[in-house]
């Protein structure tokens, strides 16, 4: 993709955040409890449904699991997927957020 | 926890900030299949919800090569890239055509059949979201029996949906299957065996739409579910023409403990004027269809 090839009068290169820092859509924001997240508790590779089901791919597998605020649409698929109900959608702007 | 979880393709090929919709299908499908296509993939878009997506001149939200064609040459693009592809000697490299199912159900059907007939070598991907929802929810012929969409605004859609798989079938194509972003593994695992076939190959994936189907973002991998869970959807893999259940739905198939259609229905504002007539011809057209399907796979 570096190269120009040039019978290509027109190509796009590819970057992070095409339609600007998507965070701003949000309404609600997840917040993770990580005394409940599963990586957390058992301090090993565990579980990440949350980065499995992102469909913005935002979620960081690690310990402990990290959202980038950014890019989060706030779609709520982690909150409603977690089977520890560690992730809760909190009102954008909360204090204990 | 699945155990192939950690045996996924950690890089992501669809960067975050794109143009998708809160909790849209489409990227979570989208997400899994560039994971399993990998590098040495040429991607080809119509018109579709997908372009969006990918982005607007001179930024692009996919790291993968994407041609962007018009509505109704999606497969036909294909076919010259594969040719192009043969020429130079790079034949290392996988052509993927990504449409809608306006893409594939109506408009693109014609370069579709043309190129499956020819057996060109790629795969060809649908993503079905049961409508023009790029445009705003316009009726397509993959819209379900009783969904109000922009076309059909006052007695919803009348006909059923059309059967792509079966004219699909008819082709005697290398490799049909479908698959969910409600298993993402399922997903992921059906393209990885997709690129390693040769012949055409054609996949479809039912994604649910947030602002189109009329449910709350967070709820689209549980949509996606239920319409398993329903049969709805059916999740098979037709290999040469042999059928079988996979996943959820082979286990469905075995124990046949489907859930009623309404389960699915009821979440659904794009349905809540169904009448019970139609919601009957339509379970009706789902057990005919899932009969069938069971013959197939006893063979």
């Amino acid at each position: 993709m570096e190269k120009k090839d040039k019978n290509i009068s027109a190509m796009s290169t590819p970057a992070i955040g095409e339609a600007g820092f998507t965070g701003d859509w949000r309404d609600m924001k997840p917040v993770i409890d990580h005394g409940k997240c599963i990586p957390s508790v058992k301090n090993k590779p565990a579980c990440y449904l949350c980065w499995l089901y992102c469909p913005e791919g935002v979620i960081k597998t690690g310990i402990p699991v990290e959202i980038d605020m950014d890019y989060c649409k706030g779609c709520g698929i982690c909150a409603e997927e977690c089977p520890a109900k560690a992730i809760t959608m909190v009102n954008e702007g909360d204090e204990n957020g | 926890m699945p155990e192939n979880l950690f045996k996924v393709n950690k890089e992501e090929y669809m960067l975050p900030g794109n143009r998708s919709c809160q909790g849209c299908g489409l990227s979570l499908a989208y997400r899994y299949a560039l994971k399993a296509l990998r590098e040495n993939t040429i991607l080809t878009v119509p018109a579709s919800c997908l372009t969006v997506l990918h982005g607007l001149y001179p930024t692009t939200s996919v790291t993968i090569p994407c041609l962007n064609c018009t509505f109704a040459s999606t497969a036909a693009s294909a076919a010259g890239l594969v040719a192009g592809l043969a020429a130079t000697g790079r034949t290392d490299t996988t052509v993927v055509a990504f449409a809608g199912d306006g893409g594939t159900y109506d408009i693109g059907i014609q370069a579709l059949s043309g190129a499956a007939e020819r057996g060109t070598d790629f795969i060809f991907v649908c993503y079905d979201n049961e409508g023009y929802m790029n445009t705003g929810t316009q009726r397509s012929s993959a819209t379900p029996m009783g969904a109000i969409t922009t076309t059909t605004p006052i007695l919803t859609k009348e006909q059923n949906k059309k059967d792509m798989l079966k004219i699909m079938e008819a082709h005697d194509i290398a490799y049909i299957a479908t698959t969910t972003p409600a298993y993402p593994i399922d997903l992921y695992d059906k393209f990885v065996k997709a690129k390693r076939i040769k012949g055409t190959r054609y996949m479809q994936i039912h994604v649910p739409c947030p602002p189109g189907w009329g449910y709350p973002p967070r709820d689209t991998v549980k949509m996606a579910r239920l319409a398993i869970e329903t049969g709805v959807f059916v999740l098979f893999e037709m290999e040469n023409g042999k059928f079988r259940f996979t996943g959820r739905s082979k286990s469905l198939a075995e124990k046949g403990n489907r859930l009623p259609l309404i389960n699915y229905i009821e979440r659904q504002d794009r349905f809540k004027k169904i009448s019970d007539e139609q919601l009957h011809s339509m379970q009706k057209f789902i057990d005919n269809k899932w009969n069938e399907y069971q013959k197939k796979a006893e063979g």
